[in-house]
């Protein structure tokens, strides 16, 4: 596997400084050629979490669990060790091209400085690459942008940018954080088609690149992603083939989610979850979304979260997971 | 449509700025519409469509190069310039005239984080506003800013807390009041929603409609979400560099589209079994066929 | 779109308690608050008690701090000298708040020819120097005092009409401005309802540091004549009727004024620096 994230568990200390982790028992997997899709509103950890995939845990954290890239666990490496994989293996993509570039520096040496550093390769060949990757990611005349200056690119063209400089050294897992959410709807279909474009290019290389694809939304994840993992409370509520998602949410957050999200030719009124995503200092009982779950019950006040597997239609193999008390009785009932 | 006089009505509403090169560039060309009393309409388009100039016009924010803009029949007198010393000659000035258009077209903007004095308490805030126009007086002041926080959900220990203390969700709720205090014709959402989280979004999208059925205030709804606008307009304008390029009832428009840029931004919608390539096809066509012009 | 990151969620991170030399900085300052109020009940001689069989003593337990070439007790002068040393920056700073915030409020809210006109004039203050300007006016309407804080008031009013332009241009873009426009608030009264208001926190900050400054400046005005004159206490005056002695070998006259502005003015720029940085982000 890839990326093999097992019961990650954040803790802020001192034990004071939060209410509740900020990550608690956090699963999830991403193969080699595969888009999953990590989806949660404001403070549900996803961000979190796809930063502790570049060993980068929030200030006086306390992590216990593993993250594994390549069969290697990323909360165990030397600091030495921490740079090569954030140069080499991992790359992210930001919400903000913008903030993530230096608005002095040209785009050229944006894209051949992390070529001439972390591949050795010399200027001249570093440059002729650069001009080779934003061909790849769509740009009309590359040579020019090379030239240019952040702020003489729009946002869409940045961020391909961005994404040509992710790709630069050739990295096995790319971490997409809201990687199109700042961009129009018609741009952010661009980008998303083009980077399917490359998914298909690594995976007849056969060189597999996997994706995590961070969101907060749901529609555009389970449009996209082949697995879709939703986040709450820091905490995954529930896992299951991006195709399932639309049909048949196990989670009552999940079919929330879907159902307050508007749609196109889909005349329903919309029904908002009641309340507000939960932050840092609310604690919980037991099930952190009871208070506002439409089905919960007195005893999900103090049912602790286990993540219970449910088959697909074909068997457990398209099947998936969701941490809901509800469906653990489902689950009991039909054994 | 029905004879009545429609609560906003636009027309011809033009503005170009200059670019830094020389020339100027039309940021808004040959806009006109209407909205009746109680409708909504929804003006959709990419950024740098116009969409939010349009918005700055309507509440005199900018200043329209052309075109005119009524409301309930009677023209809205252009507001005075940001770079105009005042008492040096305002066409639209006085306090009275400025006040009568603030009760003509209120306005929500998209960041619930900056569009609030972060000093005031939501009280406070209402208080504020109601003052200006000074339409209630003591008790009846604090009753009506009971009203207000009640209309929109806001409950006791929101009304005592500042911005600050605030989610993203009730700062927009608190916006949403502050607009209505002054019991505007028109309301114009400056993509209100967008910067919040789904569940919230909705939560707001249930308000505003909620509003608009209880007040019988129009809405103007300018956002670059599709699903967004077909779910609370009742009409929809699709903008494109400035120009409008099809405009109908909102169903019409968004199910079955006439103009190619239309279905380019339907296009980009994520759903069940969704092709984001198709958005590339279809700008590819889109650039051929402006090409072809 | 832009959607709220999980970062903005995170716990501020518990206050740093406040720095070491803010403390020290921030209790020196009240102690010298408290000296300057309670001089007369501090002082162990009246300040103009002249002593000539005292003159230029060192420390001793009669004057802990030595005495000048009169023979007038140090500690009480400098206790004394605090008051004008600290009144007199005060009234300095409110004159020259009170023109630079509405210049600067004023050039950033109406723009156009108003701000090109108010930025020439501050430019050429600005680039004016401080000590000939404020020496002109000195000399136009002769020394004193009042008049050098005035003429410091009107130095430093440029200044703080360049940074309260700066905060106030930044501020004036933000929505929740528009939204008052929108309402029918006229400029001025969003000014000073809202605009001003809201760049206080930056403000203060600076405003403390350029007090540090402004006690500077009328010191070594009265060290040149120009400002307090005999028989007023001030610390500039000391340290310029201090001088002579450092020639006769005694060094405290001029030692301890002089040590009492730098340490007076160094703990005006901690503390500044450190409310700027408080307040500026404090939201």
């Amino acid at each position: 596997m890839l990326l093999d994230i097992e019961n990650l568990t954040l803790r802020l200390l001192p034990s004071g400084a939060a209410a509740r982790p900020l990550l608690a028992e956090v699963s999830l997997t991403v193969g080699r050629g595969e888009v999953v899709g990590l989806v949660g509103e404001s403070g549900s950890g996803k961000s979190t979490t796809a930063r502790a995939v570049l060993g980068m845990l929030p200030e006086g954290a306390q992590a216990s669990g593993s993250v594994r890239v390549d069969g290697e666990d990323v909360l165990a490496m030397d600091p030495d060790r921490l740079r090569a994989h954030r140069s080499r293996t991992v790359s992210m993509v930001f919400q903000d091209p913008r903030s993530a570039m230096n608005p002095v520096r040209r785009i050229g040496d944006f894209l051949t400085e992390p070529l001439v550093r972390v591949l050795g390769l010399p200027k001249r060949k570093a440059a002729a690459k650069a001009v080779e990757l934003l061909a790849a990611v769509g740009l009309p005349d590359p040579e020019r942008r090379m030239r240019q200056r952040p702020h003489e690119l729009s946002g869409g063209m940045l961020q391909r940018v961005v994404i040509a400089a992710a790709l630069a050294t050739d990295p096995g897992l790319l971490l997409a954080d809201e990687a199109t959410s700042a961009l129009d709807a018609t741009t952010q279909a661009e980008v998303l088609a083009l980077l399917r474009g490359i998914q298909e290019e690594r995976r007849q290389a056969g060189s597999g690149l996997g994706t995590l694809f961070i969101t907060h939304d749901l529609p555009l994840a389970a449009a996209y992603c082949d697995r879709v993992y939703v986040m709450y409370a820091g905490r995954v509520v529930e896992h299951q083939p991006a195709r399932g998602l639309f049909a048949d949410p196990r989670h009552p957050y999940t079919r929330g989610l879907l159902d307050c999200s508007p749609a196109l030719g889909d005349e329903r009124e919309l029904r908002p979850i009641p309340g507000r995503p939960p932050s840092l200092s609310d604690t919980f009982t037991g099930c952190p979304f009871a208070p506002r779950c439409p089905r919960a019950e007195e005893e999900c006040e103090s049912w602790t979260p286990v993540t219970i597997p449910f088959g697909g239609d074909s068997g457990p193999a398209d099947g998936g997971s969701a941490a809901c008390r509800r469906l653990e009785l489902v689950a009991r009932s039909t054994a | 449509m029905t004879k009545a006089e429609p609560a906003l009505a636009v027309r011809g509403l033009c503005k170009s700025y200059p670019l830094p090169g020389g020339g100027r560039t039309a940021a808004v060309d040959d806009v006109s519409f209407s909205v009746a009393a109680g409708g909504s309409l929804g003006v959709v388009g990419e950024s740098g469509s116009g969409k939010t100039t349009v918005a700055r016009m309507l509440v005199g924010l900018v200043r329209p190069d052309a075109g005119t803009i009524a409301v309930n029949g009677r023209e809205r007198t252009p507001g005075e310039r940001g770079g105009k010393l005042p008492g040096l000659r305002r066409p639209g000035g006085g306090r009275a005239a400025r006040l009568r258009r603030a009760r003509e077209i209120q306005i929500v903007f998209q960041d619930p984080y900056v569009s609030l004095d972060p000093r005031l308490t939501a009280r406070q805030c209402l208080h504020g506003a109601l003052r200006l126009h000074g339409r209630y007086q003591g008790e009846a002041a604090a009753t009506r800013v009971g009203e207000l926080l009640d209309q929109v959900g806001l409950g006791k220990r929101e009304a005592d807390a500042r911005p600050r203390g605030l989610s993203g969700g009730q700062r927009q709720r608190l916006a949403i009041a502050r607009a209505l205090a002054v019991d505007p014709q028109v309301l114009v959402l400056d993509e209100a929603v967008a910067a919040l989280d789904v569940s919230i979004q909705a939560q707001i999208l249930r308000l505003l409609a909620d509003i608009r059925r209880g007040t019988g205030v129009a809405l103007v709804f300018v956002s670059h979400d599709l699903a967004v606008v077909r779910h609370i307009t009742d009409d929809t304008l699709v903008m494109r560099r400035g120009r409008t390029v099809e405009t109908g009832p909102t169903a019409r428009v968004l199910d079955a589209p006439k103009d190619p840029y239309t279905r380019l931004l339907l296009s980009s919608v994520p759903r069940e079994g969704w092709d984001p390539a198709e958005t590339v096809r279809l700008r590819g066509e889109l650039a051929g066929a402006s090409r072809a012009d | 779109m832009t959607t709220l990151t999980a970062g903005a969620l995170l716990p501020v991170k518990v206050r740093a308690r406040r720095p070491v030399p803010v403390m020290l900085a921030g209790g020196f300052l009240a102690l010298v608050v408290v000296a300057a109020v309670f001089a007369p009940l501090l002082a162990p001689y009246a300040p103009d008690a002249v002593d000539l069989s005292a003159s230029l003593a060192g420390t001793s337990p009669e004057h802990l701090l030595g005495t000048d070439a009169s023979g007038q007790d140090l500690l009480s002068r400098v206790l004394y000298g605090a008051r004008s040393s600290l009144l007199a920056p005060l009234a300095l700073l409110a004159l020259a708040a009170l023109l630079g915030i509405t210049m600067g409020t004023v050039a950033a809210w109406y723009g156009g020819w108003v701000d090109t006109l108010l930025s020439r004039v501050t430019d050429v203050m600005y680039a004016f120097p401080g000590l000939l300007f404020v020496v002109l006016v000195i000399a136009v309407f002769g020394d004193g005092l009042t008049t050098s804080v005035v003429a410091v008031g009107l130095a430093y009013a440029p200044t703080i009409a360049r940074y309260t332009r700066s905060l106030a241009l930044s501020e004036r873009s933000k929505p929740y401005i528009d939204a008052y426009r929108v309402q029918g608030m006229g400029g001025a009264r969003i000014c000073v309802r809202h605009l001003v208001p809201n760049l206080s926190g930056a403000l203060v900050g600076y405003l403390v540091v350029l007090f540090g400054e402004g006690l500077m400046s009328l010191a070594t005005l009265s060290y040149l004549g120009f400002g307090a004159g005999s028989p007023s206490i001030d610390w500039g005056l000391m340290v310029q009727e201090g001088q002579d002695a450092v020639v006769q070998g005694a060094l405290l006259p001029a030692l301890v004024p002089g040590t009492a502005i730098a340490a007076v003015v160094v703990a005006f720029n901690i503390v500044g620096v450190w409310v700027s940085d408080r307040l500026g982000q404090g939201r």
